[in-house]
């Protein structure tokens, strides 16, 4: 009798497992389309490499874009997930994997393209690119529009518990204050804890005088004793549970913590911010460059880049979405800010290997104490 | 004769498999440590490691974190591991089972939930509110790492010394209380040495992982306190200059330090490893 029962119920178990992933099947329905697809390419593999959650996934009802552009073409998608750009660049640059579609920033596009690691785009075969606001074409990493298509946006600014931090912070030395020693977060990564240092200090992000690293070095040192902790998605839970008070993180990201936690608030600081793009290219290493292409126009369709927008958060460069009414963060003073144009966003530049070198060891001197 | 030929054809899958997977990555850490980045012969990466200072703190730091987690397993794991023995043999398994019960699931998944609930909002603080005690902060200082491997590492010293303990042959007990000895001299007398391989082994088993964390000390200190386990993922992934010589300099430190420790810890082991338990190198 014990036997039956169990058998039956690993039995309901598995046909429940078989049930959910058949009929609980996500969304795959994009209905108008502006560009053309066809499934000459159906059968072949596609590989995608790309941040963890940055593409709608089909949770909660949204979106599956992988799965509908399989549905679509007929062709498999490979999707695997990176957390860093250095992460990314090492797995590409070993040889050991292939890709044919990776989604870095602005800076590590600019170290791959001057290292030969990126194809030209076939801009003809994407015709959707035109949706893309023209703010955000000819970048400093690609001045010719000739490497990337722009995906998502995103600024660093700083994050704050209203119930710890009672007046209105203006300043990244709130990072620095004293009040609110082993309350404070910062990034887990040398290039973006580094930067806030030089915002703060007033130097350039992309200096290669080693004297201005020194500084910015002596800066963060100062911040050793305050910190909590140095964190990258942990902060989610950090900020949400009221853990830490106050974190550096991305405008988009801090959407989403506010949405658990209402005392949190954001602002950009004065001094001034890094701002990002991260951009879809392809490596020369590709083998299936049309496929390739075929996605990237997917990627900018309508519908599919207003799933994607409302599933990560960041703003997008595509005016589809931007002008679209039902986008639910249309026009949110976080995202868009309406005084861009007064404020001090630089991007990071590539820099070269001996400036890298030396803040590298400079960050390895920080974060060993 | 034909014995040893088929002894050779059914041991070849897993002397492929150790060749594969253990005896060509070694080889590519021993190449790596000892080239520089344009692949020329060198000695400056072991140099480099030994003579920085940052590296040292680090390595130090490890070594002395696993020797006090082991040791702290160790204190718990024997008397555990006896009064385990004492019990009927239902009680045993039901023992085990407790003791095997947190291995179930992954140690990420363990370790981020511990770090939940020693969080300055987590559980153990909650508690502490509800019972009118100030809140303490729990996580980012060593005694919560080395708590944090003594958690994760302790079934690996209980089994070991358990499964030598429980097969100590009951009429020897007798025969040493018979022959005069009191409960504690027959612990010290007979058990003892006899469950020196299980605690050998357990020191190993232990010392080993101890010694080469990374995710733990990176949860319970919020990054703040690295290891040298971290900083080994860092030379490979986490930095805008990854430099695998380091990297690979660094992890065959680490190896020879934990062979070291493997034979000491055999040394003492000679000649009892007839009973099981013990590692054998």
């Amino acid at each position: 009798m014990k036997k039956i029962i169990c058998v039956s119920i690993a039995v309901l178990l598995i046909v429940s497992l078989f049930v959910m992933t058949t009929f609980g099947s996500s969304n795959t329905a994009v209905t108008n389309l502006r560009g053309t697809y066809t499934k000459d390419l159906a059968g072949t593999t596609l590989n995608v490499f790309n941040w963890g959650e940055y593409v709608s996934d089909g949770s909660e009802g949204s979106l599956d874009v992988i799965g509908a552009f399989e549905k679509l073409t007929g062709i498999n998608v490979n999707y695997t997930t990176y957390e860093s750009n250095e992460a990314m660049y090492a797995k590409l640059k070993s040889g050991s994997v292939g890709y044919d579609i990776v989604i870095p920033s602005d800076y590590m596009i600019h170290r791959m393209r001057n290292e030969g690691m990126l194809k030209e785009l076939d801009y003809s075969k994407i015709s959707n690119y035109d949706l893309i606001d023209s703010n955000y074409k000819g970048a400093y990493f690609d001045p010719e529009d000739k490497y990337t298509v722009p995906y998502s946006v995103g600024m660093v600014g700083l994050i704050y518990n209203t119930k710890v931090v009672t007046e209105t912070p203006t300043s990244w030395n709130l990072m620095w204050d004293e009040r609110y020693k082993n309350q404070i977060l910062t990034f887990n990564n040398s290039r973006d804890a580094f930067a806030i240092a030089q915002f703060a200090l007033g130097i350039d992000v992309n200096t290669t005088n080693k004297s201005d690293w020194d500084r910015a070095y002596e800066k963060l040192m100062q911040q050793n004793p305050l910190l909590q902790g140095r964190v990258m998605d942990e902060v989610f839970n950090k900020m949400e549970a009221g853990n830490a008070a106050i974190a550096p993180y991305y405008a988009g990201d801090f959407l989403t913590m506010k949405e658990v936690n209402d005392d949190l608030a954001f602002i950009y600081p004065e001094e001034g911010t890094n701002i990002f793009i991260d951009s879809i290219c392809v490596p020369s290493s590709t083998q299936n460059y049309d496929a390739a292409m075929m996605f990237i126009n997917f990627l900018l369709e309508p519908e599919v880049a207003l799933a994607n927008a409302e599933y990560i958060c960041y703003a997008s460069p595509n005016t589809a979405v931007i002008e679209n009414d039902d986008y639910s963060l249309k026009g949110d003073p976080y995202l868009y800010p309406e005084n861009l144009n007064d404020m001090n966003v630089q991007y990071y530049y590539d820099l070269d290997n001996e400036t890298r070198v030396y803040f590298e060891s400079l960050w390895e001197k920080v974060i060993i104490n | 004769m034909k014995q040893r030929g088929g002894s050779v054809v059914l041991n070849a899958p897993y002397l492929l498999w150790a060749a594969l997977f253990i005896i060509i990555p070694l080889i590519f850490v021993g190449y790596y440590a000892f080239t520089t980045a344009d692949g020329g012969f060198t000695f400056s990466n072991i140099v480099t490691f030994f003579t920085s200072e940052t590296y040292m703190v680090v390595f130090w730091r490890s070594i002395v974190y696993a020797i006090w987690a082991t040791v702290i397993c160790l204190i718990i794991a024997y008397p555990f591991a006896y009064c385990m023995t004492k019990l009927n043999l239902s009680a045993q398994k039901l023992m085990m089972l407790f003791v095997m019960l947190p291995m179930l699931m992954n140690l990420i998944v363990r370790t981020y939930s511990w770090q939940q609930i020693l969080e300055r909002n987590g559980l153990l603080n909650k508690l502490l509110e509800v019972l009118g005690f100030e809140p303490v902060i729990f996580l980012g200082n060593s005694a919560v790492i080395i708590f944090g491997m003594v958690y994760n590492y302790l079934p690996f010293m209980i089994l070991p010394i358990y499964s030598v303990m429980s097969k100590v042959d009951h009429s020897l007990l007798e025969a040493s209380s018979d022959l005069g000895c009191n409960a504690f001299s027959t612990v010290r007398r007979v058990i003892f040495p006899m469950s020196l391989p299980g605690v050998l082994s357990g020191i190993t088993m232990v010392f080993v992982p101890c010694v080469s964390t990374f995710y733990i000390s990176r949860q319970f200190s919020d990054g703040n306190i690295k290891m040298i386990g971290d900083v080994i993922e860092d030379k490979f992934y986490k930095s805008s200059v990854p430099d695998y010589n380091i990297g690979a300099t660094i992890s065959l430190v680490l190896m020879v330090i934990i062979f070291i420790s493997l034979a000491v810890v055999n040394r003492f082991s000679d000649g009892d490893d007839l009973d099981g338990g013990g590692i054998v190198l």
